[in-house]
C-alpha cells in the first residue's frame, strides 16, 4: 500500500482540527473515463469532526469524487485514506462499514419499504440477529426487532420524519425523500457523511431546517461532514472549509471568506454565468 | 397509533394466510376421508399443495429478491427425485412412512439447495439478469440428466449408471429405482394431505418470517435499490444467495412431497413448462403477496380440470392473462387509472355508509 505523503494541512480549515488526524484523506485523486479525465489531482483533508463543502459549476466532478471515496468508482490514480486506513481494494459496502455513508444526488430510497424500514435497513450491521433467528422470529428475534424499532424512530424523530414511519418511502414528498436519505445514512453509524446536494428541490424554509440538522447531526454524533451543494447562501453559512472544484480539478481550499474573495473560484462561477 | 396498525397488517397477513390452509385441510380432510370426494379430485390434493409451495417458495425469488428464476421446475426435479431414492433406500430400515417421507422431504430439500448454491454463487454476483438464462439452462438440464441416469438399490446399498439398468450390477433382490427416461419407478405413495398441509404451513413460517426479519430487509432493500443497499454496509452476494437458497430448498421439498403421491413420476413432468406455470401462479396472484401466490395456485390448478374441454388451450389463456397482468401492473397510465377507480369506489362505498348511519 502507498504511504500517504503527510499533507500540508491536517484539513481544509487546519485550525479547526488541529490536534486531531483528519478522518479522511485523499492524496492526488484522479480518475479517467475511456481516456477522458473527469477528475485529477484532488488532495484533500477533512477534519473530525468538521463540516466541509464540494463546490463547482455542473459536471465539475463533484459526484465524481464521491463515487470514488465511497468505492464506486475505482480511482485511476491517487489514495484515498479513511481514519487512517487505505480503501483501496475495499468493496462499497465494507467502505460503508469502515465509516463512510451517502446521500445520492438523484435520491436512492427502498421505495418499495416502509420508512421506518428504511431507516432498519440502515441499521443492518448493528442489528445482532442470525438468520435462524430470521426465520423462526425466535431465539432472540424480539430483542432484536425492538432494539431496531427503536433506533430507527430515534433516527426518524431527529428528522421529522416520525410521523411517516409506515408509509411506504417512494411516496414520500421530494423533501422528506432527502432527509430520510440522510436519516439512512446516519444510521450506519458512519465517521464522515458525504451528502450530495443535500438542498436540491427544498424551499428556502426546509433548507433552513436542513442547515439547522447537519449542524445538530455533527454536533450530536461528532462526525464530519462533506457535502456538495450549488446553494451558495448554504454553502458560506454552514461550512468551515470549502473545496472548489473546476473540470476535474482543485482551484481553491479555504474558509468560506477565503472562497468568497478568490479571483479563480469568482472567475470559475461567473465564467460560468457568462456562457449562459 | 401507527405502530400498531403496522404489527396488527403484519398479523393480519399471516392470520389469512396460515388460516386459508387449515381452512382447506379442515374442510377437504373430512370429505376426503368420508369418500365423498371422488379420484380424481381426491388424488390431486397433494400435486396441489406441492404447487402452493413452489408458488410460495418462487415468491421469495421473484417477488421479494427481484430476481426471474425460470427454472423452478429444476430445483422441484432435483428433490422429486433425491427424495425418492432417500425414501426407498430407507424402506428397509424405517418402517413408519410418516418418518420416511419426512426424512426424504428433508433430504430432497437439502440437494436441491445445493444445488440453489451451485447456480447461485457465480451468477448472483453479476449485475443483471443472468438468474432467468441460467436457471433455464438449468431447467433443462437436469430434466436430460434424470433422464439418462439409472439408479437401483440391492443389499450392498445405491448403484448409479448413465447406461442402462443391466450396468447397475444389481442382485437378485435389488431394485430399480430410477429408471432413465421412464423416471422413478415403483415408488410407495406415503405422500399424504396431511404431510403436504404441514408443508405449506412450513414454507409460510420460513418465508413469511424471513421477509419480516434483518435478512429479509436486506433483500428487499437490494432489489429496491442495489447500489443504496451497497451503501449502507449490506454484502449484495450473500443475500441474495440466502434467498435463493431457501427458495430453491423449498422447491426441492415441494418435489419430494409432489413425487411419492405418484407410483411413478418422470423427468419430463418437472420441464419449462412447469416453471413457467408456477411463475403465472406468482405473477397472477401478485409480487410479494404470499396469500395471493396461494389462491391463484388452488383456482388455476383446479381451472383446467373443471374445463376440460379447453384444456388444449391452458397454456394460450395464461399466456394471454399473463401478458394482460404484466401490461397493467407495469403500465403507469392503467395504473394511475386503476388507483383513482379504486379511490372512488372507496369514497363512493365509505359515502354511502356514511349517509346511511
Ligand atoms: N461513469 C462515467 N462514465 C463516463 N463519464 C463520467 C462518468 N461519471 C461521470 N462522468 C463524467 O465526469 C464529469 C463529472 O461529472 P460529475 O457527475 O462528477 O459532475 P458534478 O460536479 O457532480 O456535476 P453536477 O453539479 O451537475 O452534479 C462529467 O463530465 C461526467 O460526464
Ligand atoms: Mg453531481
Amino acid at each position: 500500500m502507498t504511504k500517504m505523503v503527510p499533507l500540508p494541512s491536517k484539513s481544509i480549515v487546519p485550525e479547526r482540527d488541529a490536534e486531531h488526524e483528519p478522518i479522511l484523506e485523499t492524496h492526488r485523486l484522479g480518475i479517467d473515463f475511456g481516456g477522458l479525465t473527469a477528475v485529477d489531482e484532488v488532495t484533500l483533508a477533512i477534519g473530525r469532526t468538521e463540516i466541509s463543502g464540494l463546490i463547482g459549476p455542473n459536471g465539475a466532478g463533484k459526484t465524481t469524487v464521491f463515487n470514488m471515496l465511497t468505492n464506486v468508482y475505482k480511482p485511476t490514480r491517487g489514495d484515498i485514506m479513511l481514519d487512517g486506513k487505505p480503501t483501496q481494494g475495499k468493496s462499497v459496502a465494507q467502505v460503508s462499514r469502515m465509516g463512510i455513508a451517502r446521500t445520492f444526488q438523484n435520491i436512492r430510497l427502498f421505495d418499495q419499504m416502509s420508512v421506518l424500514d428504511n431507516v432498519k435497513v440502515g441499521l443492518h450491521n448493528d442489528i445482532h440477529q442470525s438468520l435462524l433467528a430470521s426465520v423462526t422470529h425466535a431465539f432472540g428475534f424480539r430483542k432484536s426487532e425492538k432494539e431496531a424499532n427503536e433506533r430507527a424512530l430515534e433516527f426518524l424523530s431527529f428528522f421529522n420524519l416520525d410521523k411517516f414511519a409506515y408509509q411506504k418511502a417512494g411516496s414520500l414528498p421530494y423533501g422528506e425523500q432527502r432527509r430520510l436519505e440522510i436519516a439512512r445514512a446516519l444510521a450506519t453509524e458512519p465517521k464522515i457523511i458525504l451528502l450530495d446536494e443535500p438542498a436540491a428541490g427544498m424551499n428556502p424554509s426546509e433548507t433552513a431546517e436542513l442547515m439547522e440538522n447537519i449542524r445538530k447531526i455533527r454536533d450530536k454524533y461528532r462526525i464530519a461532514v462533506l457535502l456538495i451543494e450549488h446553494d451558495m447562501s448554504l454553502v458560506m453559512n454552514l461550512c468551515e472549509g470549502i473545496c472548489v472544484l473546476d473540470h476535474g480539478k482543485v482551484i481553491a481550499k479555504g474558509t468560506p471568506d477565503e472562497i468568497k474573495s478568490n479571483p479563480k473560484v469568482i472567475e470559475a462561477y461567473l465564467g460560468k454565468k457568462k456562457e449562459k | 397509533m401507527a405502530r400498531k396498525k403496522k404489527i396488527s397488517s403484519f398479523a393480519v397477513n399471516n392470520i389469512k394466510c396460515y388460516g386459508l390452509v387449515i381452512l382447506a385441510f379442515l374442510v377437504l380432510m373430512p370429505l376426503q376421508s368420508a369418500g365423498v370426494l371422488n379420484n380424481s379430485v381426491s388424488g390431486q390434493l397433494v400435486p396441489i399443495c406441492a404447487y402452493v409451495v413452489m408458488a410460495i417458495s418462487l415468491n421469495l425469488t421473484v417477488g421479494y429478491l427481484g430476481e426471474l428464476s425460470l427454472g423452478h421446475a429444476g430445483f422441484m426435479s432435483v428433490g422429486a427425485f433425491t427424495g425418492v431414492i432417500t425414501a426407498v433406500a430407507l424402506s428397509q430400515s424405517v418402517a413408519a412412512p410418516e418418518l420416511r417421507l419426512l426424512v426424504s422431504i428433508i433430504v430432497g430439500g437439502l440437494f436441491a439447495g445445493v444445488a440453489g448454491l451451485i447456480i447461485g454463487i457465480p451468477v448472483l454476483r453479476l449485475k443483471g439478469d443472468y438468474l432467468a438464462i441460467v436457471t433455464l439452462a438449468f431447467g433443462e438440464i437436469i430434466k436430460n440428466i434424470i433422464n439418462c441416469l439409472y439408479v437401483g438399490i440391492d443389499a450392498s446399498g445405491l448403484h448409479f449408471s448413465m447406461k442402462n439398468t443391466n450396468e447397475l450390477n444389481l442382485d437378485a433382490a435389488g431394485k430399480v429405482i430410477l429408471n432413465g427416461p421412464q423416471g422413478a419407478v415403483g415408488i410407495t405413495k406415503i405422500a399424504t394431505f396431511g404431510a403436504a398441509i404441514l408443508l405449506i404451513l412450513f414454507a409460510l413460517f420460513i418465508v413469511l418470517n424471513l421477509v419480516h426479519s434483518k435478512t429479509g430487509r436486506a433483500v428487499s432493500a437490494i432489489r429496491d435499490n442495489r447500489i443504496a443497499a451497497e451503501s449502507v454496509g449490506i454484502g449484495v452476494t450473500r443475500y441474495k444467495l440466502t434467498a435463493f437458497i431457501i427458495s430453491a430448498m423449498l422447491a426441492g421439498m415441494a418435489g419430494a412431497l409432489y413425487a411419492q403421491n405418484f407410483s411413478t413420476v418422470a423427468a419430463q413432468k418437472f420441464d419449462f413448462n412447469l416453471s413457467i406455470l408456477i411463475l403465472v401462479f406468482v405473477v397472477l396472484g401478485g409480487m410479494r403477496n404470499i396469500f395471493g401466490s396461494i389462491i391463484a395456485t388452488a383456482i388455476l390448478y383446479m381451472l383446467p380440470e373443471l374445463l376440460r374441454g379447453i384444456a388444449d388451450y391452458r397454456m394460450l389463456i395464461y399466456a394471454i392473462i399473463l401478458i394482460a397482468v404484466m401490461l397493467l401492473t407495469n403500465n403507469m397510465k392503467v395504473r394511475a387509472f386503476i388507483d383513482t377507480a379504486m379511490a372512488n369506489i372507496k369514497g363512493k362505498l365509505a359515502g354511502r355508509k356514511g349517509g346511511n348511519s
